[in-house]
């Protein structure tokens, strides 16, 4: 039994520390005697049809998302395919912005998405910096939340009826004014916190290695319990942060 | 419009401020005099800066600014009198401090804040500026690295005729920078054992700036600064009009080079270790000599330059001592790292990691850097500051052995507990971010080991 993840542009979306939540998927699985594979997929490389179990994709600077932004939008499908498939992904900052239907930027014009996320990014006057502390759901009756820091200029707006990662409960949020934050499809999630997200949000590397494995195997193995007392730790100071300096408009 | 205070009064005010402040033990007083005086006359520092007879030198870099500009005061010491903002008080209200506090002065030395270059540029008109490196630093603070590129173009477009590039050619783009601009002098490194092809994780400016193709690197010496080349449309490194040949790195003890200008070729030795370094030297004498000095003032000024402000600087703890090497951003730390390492790779180490403005409140940047080599070598690992806990994560997700972390959030509590793993004679490495590294130099400092700050730059 072997995972493997599609790590999509890492040479060029890895802005925020993007390899921590690589190496949190690399450990987790490793401690737990899961053979886990990454695989890097850049410009050019295919995402061949029921290759990856879960896909990752990370921020860049406008540089780097405009240089990649091409080779995404033909990969467009079958990262999709590979998400209607079962297939697990996790989407953060740029890289959540260029899986929605379109970013529109300060002069108007309009980049296509891939149109994974049912949801638009418009460019805004001010950019939303600061720690960050969601409530989500992602299992019915199981509510946890979310420590991470946000960095966007990008207003995202969901369409009617999407499912949003979890409510802001400090900080911005997806447009700093919804009380929303991210997005959710399935197995697959998009959303704006960093800091990497994952090592201070370990139950979310579960969730996610849980997916991967299900898409694998057919369904999801019941996953062994880790000592997380020091993600805890930093989870509870991250969120006092988002407590004492989320931002808000 | 705000009626303007008369430049005098001012001052006073301003002067009185800093006493003020160091009495209330607020601090050094290196930024509240400039503070207040920014804003009673925000144009007061164009006019104190006119007033040196020798003008002003401007050095920027988003790594080494503090060192260039140490290393650039050392050289430049016997021939006037600077004001240097020493102490790293680096923003507009900083170098307005340092202009009240050293009245009688002939020349500005000034490091500048990769954010504040353009407005500093166009108040105190250098005649002289050098500009180091760019890399990711502080995103929640300065923004894109690109972002900063382009201000620093536009601010070196609208320099004065009179007033001299100094650009290092290795980073693709400063060294672009100087393609525009008459008379523009270019440094960098050039012995390519130094340099591996491969780039680092931290490496930033990967892409051509005209195509958007991978650079090749025939070397790369410390993260993206190196000897490039597209080979898809041909934009490379540009020629260096000064440069750091036969470089022979000595540990821990220092390094030793060829600097080679376009006149002659002078055999230098550093008392500090790195490839960094041997870039920030490169610097500092191609700043003092468009500023004047010879050769020999270069060489003898170099070989006494023992450390700035808490880089690889060494202070004597009683029976112990404390190497102190600030760490603030993917590239630099990494070059930090690679150093220590090379001197030996010590078996404990103090981390200190806080999230103030001026570390940055985003803490993502530890997971860029590659702490790897130093957690091969180390035992105990004592991690502290504000966010410890992230710090052990990083460790813990590096591989290292959990139970070989001690989490100390109180920065005091931390030292004392590295001292007392430290044997008597021996040398604790303390890893601190800005403000840990203040921090940790107050506690030193009220234990009697160390001077204040603001004594030692006075």
């Amino acid at each position: 039994m072997k995972v493997v993840i599609g790590h999509l542009y890492p040479d060029y979306l890895n802005i925020y520390a993007d390899r921590g939540n690589i190496a949190v998927f690399e450990r987790r699985a490793a401690w737990r005697g899961i053979e886990l594979e990454v695989e890097e997929v850049g410009p050019g490389d295919e995402v061949r049809p029921g290759a990856h179990d879960l896909l990752y994709i990370g921020g860049g600077q406008d540089r780097e998302q405009a240089l990649i932004a091409p080779d995404l939008a033909a990969k467009g499908e079958s990262v999709k395919a590979a998400v209607e498939t079962g297939a697990a992904l996790l989407a953060v900052c740029g890289g959540y912005q260029l899986l929605g239907q379109f970013y529109r930027d300060r002069s108007g014009a309009e980049l296509p998405g891939v149109g994974l996320f049912p949801l638009h990014t418009v460019a805004g006057e001010r950019r939303m910096i600061g720690d960050v502390l969601l409530e989500c759901e992602l299992e019915p009756g199981a509510p946890r939340t979310l420590a991470g820091f946000e960095n966007h200029a990008g207003r995202t707006y969901l369409d009617k009826g999407a499912e949003p990662l979890g409510r802001v409960v400090a900080g911005f949020g997806n447009d700093g004014e919804s009380g929303f934050e991210g997005c959710r499809v399935g197995r697959a999630i998009g959303t704006y916190l960093h800091g990497p997200l994952l090592p201070r949000n370990p139950w979310l590397a579960d969730w996610l290695l849980a997916q991967a494995l299900a898409h694998r195997l057919g369904e999801a193995p019941g996953l062994e319990e880790l000592s997380d007392g020091l993600e805890g730790e930093a989870h509870a100071v991250s969120s006092a942060r988002a407590h004492e300096r989320g931002g808000r408009f | 419009m705000r009626p303007r205070v008369p430049l005098i009064a001012g001052i006073a005010a301003a002067r009185a401020a800093a006493g003020l402040s160091r009495l209330v033990g607020a601090g050094g007083g290196t930024t509240v005099p400039g503070k207040l005086l920014a804003m009673l006359d925000p144009s007061a520092v164009d006019r104190l800066a006119a007033r040196l007879p020798l003008g002003s030198a401007l050095i920027s870099a988003t790594n080494g600014k503090t060192t260039t500009a140490a290393m650039t005061a050392e050289i430049l010491a016997s021939r006037a009198h600077l004001a240097h903002n020493r102490s790293g008080a680096n923003l507009v209200s900083g170098i307005a401090s340092t202009l009240l506090a050293e009245s009688g002065a002939e020349l500005g030395l000034f490091e500048v804040d990769e954010g504040a270059f353009p407005e500093v540029a166009q108040r105190v008109q250098p005649r002289a500026v050098c500009l180091g490196n760019l890399f990711r630093d502080q995103l929640d603070r300065y923004g894109e690295l690109e972002l900063i590129a382009e201000r620093w173009r536009s601010a070196v477009r609208e320099l004065p005729e009179s007033t001299v590039l100094l650009a290092n050619g290795d980073d693709p783009q400063v060294g672009d920078l100087a393609r525009e601009r008459p008379g523009a002098v270019v440094f960098g490194l050039d012995d390519p054992r130094h340099g591996p092809s491969q780039l680092t994780h931290a490496a930033d400016s990967k892409w051509c700036l005209v195509c958007g193709r991978p650079y090749r690197y025939a070397a790369a010496y410390v993260g993206h600064l190196g000897d490039y080349r597209c080979d898809n449309c041909g934009h490379a490194r540009p020629h260096l009009d000064v440069a750091a040949r036969n470089i022979e790195l000595d540990g821990l003890d220092g390094v030793a080079f060829d600097l080679v200008t376009r006149e002659a070729t002078r055999s230098i030795r550093l008392r500090v270790p790195g490839l960094y370094n041997v870039y920030n030297a490169v610097a500092a004498a191609t700043l003092s000599i468009t500023l004047g000095a010879t050769l020999d003032e270069v060489e003898a000024g170099l070989d006494r330059f023992s450390a700035a402000f808490g880089r690889f600087e060494r202070i004597e703890v009683g029976d112990k001592r404390l190497l102190v090497l600030l760490v603030k951003n993917p590239a630099g730390a990494n070059e930090a790292i690679r150093t220590l390492v090379t001197g030996g790779p010590p078996r404990l180490a103090v981390i200190a990691l806080n999230d103030e403005i001026a570390d940055g409140r985003d803490v993502s940047w530890i997971w860029d850097v590659d702490f790897e080599p130093l957690f091969d070598g180390l035992e105990r690992l004592v991690a502290t500051g504000e966010r410890a806990a992230e710090l052990a994560l990083r460790a813990k997700y590096g591989g290292f052995p959990a139970d070989a972390v001690e989490l100390e959030t109180d920065l005091g509590r931390a030292l004392d507990r590295g001292l007392a793993l430290t044997k008597p004679g021996g040398e604790l490495v303390v890893l601190p971010t800005y403000t840990a590294m203040l921090a940790l130099r107050k506690i030193v400092a009220e234990r009697g080991f160390v001077r204040p700050y603001w004594e030692r730059a006075a």
